[in-house]
Formats: structure tokens, C-alpha cells, sequence
């Protein structure tokens, strides 16, 4: 469980002039075919090393991470739940891996099948009349919702309309994607139970409110329980609905964003649709809309005439958002997408939302019953839940972010901590339906056996973690004193 | 229940402690007349075998034709170990490294490819990555804008020389921002964009020019005289560069003459693709991107810095995140979050297996097979060379007949010939671009030079038939 602690060298330091893995390129072309007056002086320092030292060095950089495949990552808002190894070998076929992606549609008819099922299937699932698979990650998804619904505004002369409204308790991309596009960003309080504070929301829309967006299950971990009276709010003042699909793992085969009145959506295929989060990417953000939308919609995506699938593009879609991507986004993304979902099948889609709520609600009672609190105690755990530690911050003068520490040394990963902002000293803790109860339950033990720790060996915590591969890093050093690129002085 | 590990009596149990009878009472807080009646549109599910043998159909029905198709997505050898390594758990299923001590083996990666970025494009700071080549670009664009403080236009001038489609998604993220994209005309002889062509905006308020090298029609641009003429009218100079290229070309950061001890490129991007990262239909791919250092504050996407532990030992930690939406929210550099540190870590091992003689020897392999199949396919009587410049993998050629039919014909042969380029550039005629790389045999492009022989010695009239 613990990770090894010795350092690895940087890998410029196994470095040897002269030095390759010459199996690995051709020999040289002679004579070359640039001439001189194009070429570099100097050779860029990269490493000179051997097939091995490389293959140990990054074998040994790997096992200085946290993963999914090793340990519990209950990363709130992240779900980390198992990657199914298949999703990934099949994905990587070789005429899958080899295709490019101007290949002729005559000779790209099973990877498009593929791609036309998987937007069938997420229309399904949320409700929506079109799927775009181009966004790349969540934040692309979120861009080209709000796009669309500035395009739709625009296309009906309705200019004025350029506020977005977000609740305070909303993911940094909203506001910041609102933003991005053109747009100002109005943000409104929730109220004591965590439900969108409804009077805020009347004052706020007017005749330049462009839509809202909303996460649901919020980013509190609780449903938003009003959600038809805000969506009649904010359709009556003339706004749309965007709907932030990072918490639809909490729904799935549920309760579908269409049905709730939203009118676009993102959705995180590297979240509900385990692909893999890769050490921060690639994710996918799928894009649904409701009919008004249609016209808008980021291309490509993929057709069907009769029995031939084809690309729609800018001919099929003049009053598209444009393309996102040099191609069509993270195609290898949504084939894992794909190959999960029909692995999953209709029945496992329910599923995954019955045991992601099922493993949260029960770690959640089993840490009230052990003395910690819940942010919103009268409040149904989502998929996951927030635990507040303010008390123990007052009586022992502990935050949430020694907790954090000092989960490492006991072998889970952290809860996400300090979000949502609005909570103090706060745990953000999503199991996932992929954990088992006796997983849950050690998680539950570290956490009672840290609670006991405040109180007889709070060093312990303040100085987590000890069994690292480093202790905790000096952040204000690292920013003050930029050292963000290797330099051949540095072996020194 | 595939992937979920809970037995009957867990549920019992869980239920238990929760006090909840089924778990469908858990769902009590949403609105019975909301909740979904049925997924018609999901199948049923499928066995780990049964999708194996679905899966496998499809693919072979794409088939593995030979393929001569680049346009800024390039076919090389890719070493086993970097997938062998990059499909590991530890960093296939871990995510952003937010808990840094637990994470130190993503951190160290991530400092060493932004090591090899800056020493590839002599630039000073890389960020993490950005999602692929063209949104790096409409990134960097917005960027020029944060940067620039001696403009205020926000104009950017594009020659069509670079990338279409990077213009046109340049435009889809960038545009809301009121940014001007102005376009700038090549020269039909050669190829590359001319200082002349920029001469109307000599002395005029221009926030940054963007110079492709080598641009899409595989020529290489007069990447100095650029420089100094972007420098010259205060504009910002962003690179948009092949990463293979730079094996061998002079680096964004040297372009153009010093002038008080400053030259080069003032942002650099593109697609990183071709460093280990396979085809695979157009993504994951990553999007790079190099600075100097005193624009390092208006990059956006993450950055990982070195810095000390309490024991005073070194480690690495994500680094100047007041610049990112989860801190500054409305008033970040950008909206990116997840990006895509998969074909990171694939294209660090890439670089660190091939080092710098290596990917010299593939970038002047990948020219001298583009060379062979320029002079095998133009010896084809109604095959010529579009453009004179000096080029480097990639080519222009103009057929005497539409391309369409000719690369249809083609493909039945399990040949992808090179993209038709008819369409994005009118003026060119029927022009299509090739590229061979180091994968290609001379018996690939004699394969290919005696198939497209054949299909043009067909007479015009018959080439519906072709």
C-alpha cells in the first residue's frame, strides 16, 4: 500500500552523451533532404538514455502516484471508479489506433457505427435530441452550451441577452467558461438546505439573462429539489437551462436532464462513462441539446443516410458553433465511452446510480455515527456528500486539509478539499458504486482512528503525511521561486 | 453485476445502517413525476467476450489500408514501452495530481516534458498541455491579447497558409472574445506567406501574427524575415510547429535577427500527436504550449513547478494556480481543468526513448521518404509539384483531373492517397497533399506511384469509371 520513498533522479540525470535506443529510430537519410539554412545549431537537450533506464525510470515514476488501480480515491466531484481493463485493449485495436482521422467514410464505416451508437445512447440517457462527441473535456462541453445558447439568443435577435447565471456553489469552469464566452457572470447564494435560493434567482433574471447553470445533484452533494420552479423562472424570463453533467453518475437511468427542462447539457465521459482520467486527461465532454438547440450544435457529428453513416458538417449545420477540435475531439475517449455503456447495458446504467448512492449514503451515516458532521445533515446524501470538519478546527485547531495529509498515510486518497468554497474546512467524499463495503468500511476506520488522533497525537496529522514519498511541499516556495524546466546546471 | 462488487447481504447491511428500506427510497428527495420511465435507447448488456468479438468486427471493417494522409495528424513508429508504460494503472487510472505527495509521480513527468517542450522549441516555460494543436492555438491567441499591452486592436492576422480548420476553431473559441481574425495570401508559387503580403499592415495596430512552420501545405516558411517583421510592428509572434520538425529546424525561440538580446517566437504551440500518440481518429491527442518567461502569469492550463518538502527535500507541486478557474473563477487565464495528461506521459517516454538523435533521424527520414514519393508520383504523367518551396514531409500536387475520384478509386486499392484539398482551396485546382513519414518502404510509395499511374492513365472522359 505504501509508495516506495527513495527519490528518482530527474531523467536529464541519467543522461550519457552518446547514449540511445537505436531500435527505436531509422538510420540516417543521407544526404539530408532539408538543407542547412533550415536547420537547428544546437541539438535540443533532450535525455540520451537507454531502452531500460527509460523503461525503469517512468516504471518507477508510476509507483510514486495514487491510482485507482491501487488504492480508494473518493476525489468528490471526480468520479473515480474503476476502469474496466477491456474498455481500454479493445479501444486500442490496431486498425482503431491506426485510422486517421481524414481516413474516406467509405473506409470508416465501423469506427462511425460505433460513434453514432454511443450519441444515441447518451440522447437516451439524458433526454436530449442531439449529441455532439467533439468538446474534449468538461470545460469544452460547458464552452459549447453556453455558446449555443448565445448563438440561439443571437439567431432570434434577442442581442441584449449576455448574463449567465451560476450559483456560488458552482465548479470554477462555470463562471470561468461564461466568461470565455463573451459573457458576464451574475452568481447566486443557496439556502441552508442547499437547494438554489429561489428569491435570489427571481431578482436576478431580467431581460439580459442569457440561462443558468446548474449542477445536479449539486455540487453540495443533495438534489436540487426545486428544480422545476427554477427552470420556470428562467425559462419565463427567457433564459435556458445548461445543464453541468459532472454529477450524472448520481442519476443515471433516474432522472434525465431533458426531463427535468434543461435544455443543454455536458456530460463528463471520463466521470459516468469510466474512461480514464489519465493523471489529469483526456476527458470527453459530450454536448446534448433539446430541439431549439439542434441547429447549433458543435461539429462534427456523426450521421446516417439509410445504412451509410457520414460526417455532418458546416453543409449539414450552417448555423453551427464551429468546430472545437482539429478533428473531432477525443475520438479514442468515446470509444471506451462506447465499449462501457453496451458492457453496462440498460440495466447497469440504473445500477450505477442505485450503488453510487447506496456506497455514499452509508459512508456518510457511518461517519455521523463515528462524531464527524455533515454539511447538510437533514439532507439525502447524492452520490456523494460533504463532511464538515469547522468543529474540530475550533477545538483542536485541525483542518481539512491535515485530514487530507494524513489519509495518504493511512492508503486512500483524499477526499477533494476547500470545495465547494462556500463550506468550511470541508471533505468532499464520493465513493463510487465500483467500492466494496469492506473498502468503505477501512476508509471509515482511518477516519475514526484520525478523530482519535486529534486529540492524542495531533502532531501526527499537522505534520501529515509521514510515509510519503515526500512530506508535505513548501506551495509558496514553488511559486516565488519558479523552478518549472530542468537545466544542465542543475546536476551540479 | 458487472463492475459492482456488493452481495445481497451488503445491501442488507448498508440499508441497515442507512435506514432505508430499499435502496429506490434513497432516490426520495427527486420528483416522482420527473423520474425516467425506461432507456430504450441503451442495448442490453454485452460480456466482456461479446463486446470483444463486436469490437473486432468493426475495426476490421476500417480495415489497415496504407495510408499517405498527414494534414496535421502524422503516422510514426511508436515504441512499445510508451503505451506498454502509459497504460499502467498508476497513471492510466490516477487524475490531476491536486494531492501532490501522493502524486509525485505524475508531478516529476509532468516538470520533465516541460523541460523537453522549452529545450525542443527553445522557448522558456511550458505549461501541462492543452486539449490539441488547434485549440492551442485559439488559446495562445487569447493569450496574445492578455499579453500584448502595446495593442489594443485584438487583431490577429493568420496567413491561409496555416491549418484551416486551426483558423476556423480558432475563431469558434476565440471569436466571443472579440477577437479579429484577418487573413493573410500566400504565394501561389512557392507556397509560404511573404513579408510582402504583410506590407498593408506595416505600422498598423496588430496584436499578434501566427506563423506555421513548416505551414499545412507541408512548405517551410521564411520563418526570420517573419519575425522581424512582427517584432518590428510590436505584434506578438505565435509559432504554431511540428514537434517531429523541430528534430531538425531551427526552433521558434531563435526566428528572427536579436534585437537587444531578444528574438524568437513570443508564444509557441501545436499538436503534439506526433510524439508517440497513435492515430486513433483524431484524439487524444495534446496541445503544447512554450513562453517566455515574463508571459508565464497569462498562460493558461495547469504548471508544475520543483520546490522543497519540510525535510527540505525536493518534489514537485502544481504551481502559479491564481491563474486557473478554480481560484479565480470568472477572472482565469482560461476554463480548461482536465487536459490531457495521458498522451503527456506517452509523448515524455516517446521523447526520452528517441532523444534528440533519434527524433532528428525520424524528421529527416520523414523528409527524405516525402522527397522519394514526390519524385515517384510527379515522374506520372498529369501529376505535378504545386509549389516551389524548400518543404519538409508533406507536399502539394496538382492532378489534371478532380481528386475525389482519383482518391476514391485509391482507397478501393487499400490505398489512402492525401487529403483533397480542392474544396478549402479553390484557387489551387485539383491539388491534394501527400505525406510519407518514416514508416513508409520504398515498396509503399512504388506501390502507391504504380496505382495512381494506372488510375491516370485512364483517359479523362473515363474517370467516373476510375
Amino acid at each position: 500500500m505504501a509508495l516506495h520513498r527513495s527519490q528518482e533522479p530527474v531523467v536529464f540525470e541519467l543522461s550519457r552523451p552518446g547514449r540511445t535506443a537505436p531500435s527505436q529510430f531509422p538510420q540516417a537519410a543521407s544526404p539530408p533532404a532539408v538543407p542547412p539554412h533550415w536547420r537547428r545549431k544546437d541539438a535540443p537537450l533532450l535525455p540520451a538514455v537507454s531502452e531500460l533506464q527509460a523503461v525503469r525510470h517512468f516504471t518507477r515514476l508510476s509507483q510514486l502516484n495514487f491510482s485507482i488501480d491501487t488504492h480508494f480515491y473518493p476525489l468528490g466531484s471526480c468520479t473515480m471508479k474503476y476502469n474496466p481493463k477491456a474498455c481500454n485493449s479493445l479501444a486500442m485495436l490496431p486498425e482503431l489506433l491506426g485510422r486517421h482521422p481524414l481516413a474516406p467514410e467509405s473506409h470508416s464505416q465501423g469506427f462511425l457505427a460505433c460513434m453514432f451508437e454511443l450519441q444515441e445512447m447518451l440522447k437516451g440517457i439524458t433526454g436530449m435530441q442531439g449529441v455532439s462527441l467533439t468538446p474534449m473535456a468538461g470545460a469544452q462541453g460547458e464552452f459549447a452550451g453556453v455558446a449555443m445558447i448565445r448563438s440561439y439568443h443571437r439567431a432570434r435577435g434577442d442581442l441584449a441577452r449576455n448574463e449567465v447565471i451560476v450559483p456560488e456553489a458552482a465548479h470554477g469552469t462555470n463562471p470561468a467558461t461564461a466568461t470565455m464566452c463573451g459573457c458576464n457572470v451574475k452568481e447566486i447564494p443557496c439556502d441552508a438546505n442547499g437547494d438554489v435560493d429561489i428569491g435570489a434567482l427571481r431578482d436576478a433574471v431580467g431581460p439580459k439573462t442569457a440561462g443558468i447553470m446548474l449542477t445536479n445533484p449539486s455540487t453540495l452533494g443533495v438534489f436540487e429539489r426545486k428544480i422545476d420552479e427554477v427552470a420556470r423562472i428562467v425559462h419565463d424570463a427567457g433564459g435556458l437551462l445548461y445543464y453541468d453533467g459532472a454529477n450524472l453518475n448520481a442519476i443515471l437511468g433516474k432522472v434525465r436532464p431533458g426531463d427535468m427542462g434543461f435544455d443543454v447539457i455536458h456530460m463528463n465521459l471520463h466521470k459516468t462513462f469510466s474512461t480514464p482520467h489519465g493523471g489529469g486527461g483526456p476527458g470527453s465532454g459530450a454536448v446534448g441539446v433539446a430541439e431549439r438547440l439542434l441547429p447549433f450544435l458543435p461539429i462534427p457529428i456523426v450521421g446516417r443516410d439509410g445504412e451509410r453513416y457520414r460526417w455532418l458538417a458546416e453543409r449539414d449545420l450552417p448555423q453551427t458553433i464551429g468546430r472545437l477540435s482539429g478533428f473531432m475531439g477525443n475520438a479514442g475517449v468515446n470509444l471506451r465511452a462506447y465499449i462501457y455503456m453496451r458492457m453496462l447495458g440498460r440495466e447497469g446504467m440504473t445500477r450505477v446510480a442505485e450503488f453510487a448512492t447506496l456506497n455514499a449514503n452509508y459512508l456518510l451515516k457511518r461517519l455521523l455515527a463515528a462524531g464527524f458532521d455533515a454539511a447538510y445533515p437533514t439532507r439525502r446524501a447524492s452520490h456523494e456528500f460533504i463532511i464538515t470538519l469547522k468543529r474540530q478546527h475550533r477545538d483542536y485547531q485541525i483542518t481539512a486539509m491535515d485530514v487530507a495529509k494524513r489519509l495518504l498515510d493511512y492508503g486512500f486518497h483524499a477526499p477533494t478539499t476547500y470545495f465547494p468554497l462556500l463550506v468550511p474546512e470541508c471533505l468532499l467524499i464520493e465513493p463510487t458504486e465500483t467500492e466494496a463495503k469492506e473498502d468503505l468500511d477501512r476508509f471509515c476506520d482511518a477516519m475514526i482512528a484520525i478523530l482519535q488522533e486529534m486529540t492524542n497525537e495531533p502532531e501526527k496529522l499537522t505534520s501529515a503525511p509521514l510515509t510519503m514519498p515526500v512530506r508535505r511541499l513548501d506551495d509558496v516556495r514553488a511559486a516565488k521561486q519558479l523552478d518549472l524546466v530542468w537545466k544542465r546546471a542543475d546536476t551540479a | 453485476m458487472p463492475y459492482i462488487p456488493h452481495t445481497p447481504d451488503d445491501v442488507a447491511e448498508m440499508l441497515a445502517v442507512i435506514g432505508a428500506q430499499r435502496i429506490e427510497d434513497l432516490f426520495e428527495e427527486i420528483p416522482s413525476v420527473l423520474k425516467t420511465a425506461s432507456l430504450s435507447q441503451v442495448p442490453p448488456a454485452l460480456s466482456e467476450m461479446e463486446i470483444g468479438r463486436l469490437m473486432a468486427e468493426r475495426a476490421a471493417c476500417d480495415g489497415r489500408p496504407l495510408s499517405f494522409l498527414g494534414a496535421g495528424a502524422y503516422e510514426h513508429h511508436i515504441p512499445a514501452p510508451v503505451w506498454a508504460i502509459a497504460t499502467r494503472g498508476e497513471f492510466y487510472s490516477a487524475y490531476t495530481p491536486y494531492q501532490a505527495e501522493a502524486s509525485q509521480g505524475t508531478l516529476q513527468l509532468i516538470y520533465e516534458y516541460q523541460s523537453m517542450m522549452c529545450a525542443l522549441t527553445a522557448m522558456e516555460v511550458s505549461n501541462a498541455s492543452l486539449y490539441d494543436g488547434a485549440s492551442a492555438l485559439a488559446e495562445s491567441c487569447l493569450m496574445a491579447v492578455r499579453a500584448n499591452r502595446a495593442t489594443n486592436s485584438r487583431r490577429v492576422l493568420v496567413p491561409r497558409s496555416v491549418n484551416p480548420t486551426y483558423l476556423q476553431v480558432a475563431q469558434a473559441i476565440a471569436g466571443n472574445q472579440n477577437i479579429r481574425f484577418e487573413t493573410v495570401e500566400f504565394d501561389r508559387e512557392r507556397g509560404n506567406t511573404l513579408v510582402d503580403a504583410l506590407r498593408r499592415y506595416d505600422g498598423s495596430d496588430v496584436t499578434a501574427l501566427v506563423v506555421q512552420q513548416p505551414n499545412f501545405f507541408g512548405v517551410l516558411e521564411d520563418v526570420d524575415e517573419l519575425a522581424d517583421w512582427a517584432r518590428a510592428n510590436k505584434a506578438l509572434l505565435i509559432g504554431v510547429v511540428n514537434p517531429t520538425s523541430l528534430g531538425i529546424l531551427k526552433p521558434p525561440g531563435q526566428w528572427g535577427r536579436l534585437v537587444d538580446g531578444k528574438h524568437g517566437a513570443d508564444i509557441v504551440c501545436g499538436e503534439g500527436q506526433p510524439l508517440g500518440v497513435p492515430l486513433s481518429s483524431g484524439g487524444p491527442y495534446f496541445g503544447f504550449m512554450t513562453t517566455r518567461m515574463q508571459y508565464v502569469r497569462q498562460m493558461p492550463g495547469r504548471i508544475v513547478g520543483r520546490t522543497l518538502d519540510t525535510e527540505g527535500r525536493p518534489g514537485f507541486t502544481l504551481t502559479l494556480q491564481a491563474r486557473e478557474q478554480h481560484i479565480r473563477r470568472a477572472k482565469a487565464n482560461s476554463n480548461i481543468c482536465t487536459n490531457q495528461g495521458l498522451t503527456v506521459t506517452a509523448a515524455t517516454i516517446y521523447m526520452s526513448l528517441l532523444g534528440a538523435q533519434g527524433l532528428a533521424r525520424v524528421a529527416d527520414m520523414s523528409a527524405a521518404r516525402t522527397q522519394d514519393l514526390v519524385a515517384a508520383l510527379t515522374a506520372i504523367p498529369g501529376v505535378r509539384q504545386t509549389f516551389s518551396g524548400q518543404r519538409f514531409h508533406e507536399a502539394v500536387l496538382t492532378l489534371d483531373r478532380p481528386v475525389a475520384p482519383v482518391l476514391a478509386a485509391l482507397a478501393e486499392r487499400g490505398i489512402f492517397g492525401g487529403v483533397d484539398l480542392s474544396e478549402r482551396f479553390p484557387e489551387l485546382g485539383h491539388a491534394m497533399l501527400v505525406c510519407a513519414t518514416e514508416t513508409k518502404t520504398e515498396a509503399d510509395i512504388g506501390g502507391y506511384a504504380s496505382a495512381l499511374g494506372e488510375l491516370l492513365r485512364l483517359p479523362l472522359t473515363a474517370r467516373g469509371a476510375a
